[in-house]
């Protein structure tokens, strides 16, 4: 087994808080985020995450709190002398400027002799894929390329850190996938500590090295994206990330970890210590946890009929009804077997290990 | 339909004709100098006035000065409104309407009281202090429509985001003026230039008690001792203004493009 390298830590923030008119949108955040690593801000509207990386930025001031790059603090200092890239929703290229000068501009700041500049410029020309697109002008570009040039006009005078807001929100479905993509070869590429910014739960488990679940103005949770998705530590995240199946049970003997669920008694390793017998208790699963049971054998056995069926191509989502409760689950599209049809009797089967009992 | 089309191009037709006639007549009357038939000796006698060409150059050196100064101020100031102090906005634009508000004369009456060689910063006791007070006049003159001007030319553009994208790159607030912000409002710039040349080019009442020479002026004094040199030289500032109108026109022509959206 190859052994684990050792963390070195590259950004660290110390109890931020953030306060607008009145209202607190960041509230004494600490998080810890190691060199090279690609850490995402995930969260819904007004949680708080743009605010964090306009703070890591220089474009808002903490109302207290300290971020620290390798150990030195750089709160009081001005966008300008943080040596930080970003990339903006909106692209934010210059339009007086064609894709060579936007290129360059910081370069052309920090006072770069010219050829080693257009040098620079058509390196980072080639890292992008737009080689010979260096005298269009913005306007002639569509979005993504827009999108990819604003990148490398952040990464261009080598920056420390680079912090993406919201860069892909702007793009249709199959840009956004592919620039994501691209973005994460380049960031693994030059090694560059990145934050990136997003709503998108999807897009944050597919591109980060860790994640970190926001939630008005607190840290839900923070992991790699497998923890965020199978291990949710709280009842915000296992809603926000991925879609959840609620059972209501009722705990028949704490002691023994066994709760009663439609009739049967079934064992629930994960059910808290402090569960008391005849507590009502929500389980939860991701819908690829329950399958239909068709003889396989699953700890926890329920019959319910077909509500829904869903066809999303490769899987097929059937929402069981189960009477008192009611779940989702996901399964493969099977060419030779059709779907169970609409109203169809079906045996559901869940692996009580895949169940989380969620306190909060 | 096609009536409703008739009836436009009659409106518009009595509309030019309420503008163009009263100029055809004037500039037919300027030729009529001579009795044997039309001549352009009127533009001739005008153009090689000294006096025409002093007071003409001291206007177009007052009125650039006027825009410099006034770009300077207006600028930063249209920028730094719309950047950190939008709450300040309606004190601004009130502020830039002011001149419109007050007339020419009730203005120059305060300088003469403020600056005159009996006051602590004495402007009117040297030509060079009148002359750099009818340039401020000026300036105070053009701020409704420099400020408009700029403030469009803003309104253009996403000034936060494309400040903070230059900031980040290491631009500091002089930089990122001059060289993103000033570029991508150039044409919304040069339109309050050449409106305020317009006006400077024109302007009488504050030159005339400051007793500067300026264009104004001088058409004044020809006005009242001549019968055709005036209506070319009325022409002739019609020329001027409709020559700045068609730079405002050639220069949107080169404007930066914005970003497409897709």
């Amino acid at each position: 087994m190859a052994e684990e390298l050792p963390r070195r830590e590259f950004l660290r923030i110390e109890k931020l808080v953030k306060t607008f008119g009145g209202n607190q949108v960041v509230k004494g955040v600490d998080l810890s985020f190691d060199k090279g690593e690609f850490v995402s801000l995930l969260g819904p509207s007004g949680c708080g995450k743009t605010t964090i990386l306009r703070m890591i930025a220089g474009f808002e001031r903490p109302d207290s709190g300290r971020i620290l790059v390798e150990g030195k603090d750089i709160s009081g200092l001005a966008p300008n002398q943080r040596k930080i890239g970003m990339v903006f929703q909106a692209y934010a290229l210059f339009p007086n400027m064609n894709v060579a000068d936007n290129i360059g501009f910081g370069l052309k700041i920090a006072a770069m002799p010219k050829p080693e500049r257009e040098a620079r410029v058509e390196e980072m020309l080639k890292l992008i894929g737009l080689s010979g697109y260096g005298k269009r002008y913005p306007f002639e570009l569509s979005g993504g390329q827009q999108q990819r040039v604003a990148l490398a006009r952040a990464l261009a005078p080598s920056p420390r850190m680079l912090l993406l807001d919201e860069p892909l929100s702007a793009l249709d479905a199959k840009i956004r996938v592919s620039l994501r993509e691209q973005i994460r070869q380049i960031q693994r590429e030059l090694g560059i500590t990145t934050v990136f910014v997003t709503h998108d739960q999807e897009e944050a488990l597919s591109i980060s090295d860790r994640i970190v679940v926001l939630n008005t103005g607190n840290v839900e949770q923070f992991g790699q994206p497998f923890e965020i998705y199978n291990r949710p530590q709280t009842r915000f995240v296992a809603t926000f990330v991925g879609t959840l199946n609620t059972l209501n049970a009722t705990v028949a003997d704490a002691g023994a970890k066994t709760v009663s669920l439609g009739g049967t008694t079934v064992t629930i390793p994960a059910l808290p210590a402090t569960a008391r017998n005849g507590e009502a208790v929500a389980l939860t699963m991701r819908p690829e946890a329950v399958s239909l049971a068709n003889g396989t054998a699953r700890d926890i056995v329920l019959d319910g009929k077909v509500a829904e069926v869903s066809f999303l191509g490769s899987v097929i989502r059937l929402k069981v009804d189960l009477g008192d409760n009611a779940v989702n689950l996901d399964t493969f599209n099977d060419q030779r077997t059709p779907p169970p049809a609409h109203g169809a009797p079906v045996r559901i089967g869940i692996a009580s290990s895949d169940v989380l009992v969620l306190e909060r | 339909m096609k009536s409703g089309k008739l009836w436009s191009w009659i409106i518009f037709g009595l509309g030019a004709a309420y503008f163009l006639v009263p100029l055809l007549a004037t500039f037919e009357f300027s030729l009529r100098i001579r009795r044997e038939g039309y001549t352009f000796d009127a533009y001739t006698s005008v153009f090689s006035d000294g006096r025409f060409q002093a007071s003409f150059s001291y206007s177009l050196i007052v009125g650039v000065c006027a825009i410099v100064i006034g770009l300077l101020i207006v600028v930063p100031a249209a920028y730094y409104v719309r950047l950190r102090a939008p709450h300040l906005r309606p004190i601004i634009e009130f502020i830039t309407l002011l001149p419109l508000i007050i007339p020419a004369i009730i203005l120059v009456f305060g300088y003469i009281r403020m600056y005159n060689t009996s006051s602590p910063l004495p402007l009117l006791g040297t030509n060079l202090g009148t002359d750099i007070l009818l340039t401020l006049a000026y300036v105070a003159l053009a701020l409704p429509y420099m400020y408009r001007a700029v403030d469009t030319g803003l309104r253009t553009i996403d000034v936060q985001t494309l400040t903070e994208a230059a900031n980040i790159l290491g631009a500091n607030q002089a930089t990122i003026i001059a060289r993103v912000i000033f570029p991508n409002i150039i044409v919304a710039v040069l339109s309050g230039a050449f409106l305020t040349l317009a006006i400077v080019i024109g302007e009488f009442t504050i030159a005339s008690l400051l007793n500067r020479q300026v264009f104004g002026v001088y058409m004044q004094n020809v006005g009242a001792n001549r019968a055709f040199e005036p209506a070319a030289l009325a022409v002739i500032s019609f020329v001027i203004t409709w020559g700045a109108m068609g730079m405002i026109q050639l220069l949107a022509r080169f404007a930066p493009k914005t970003a497409r959206r897709d």
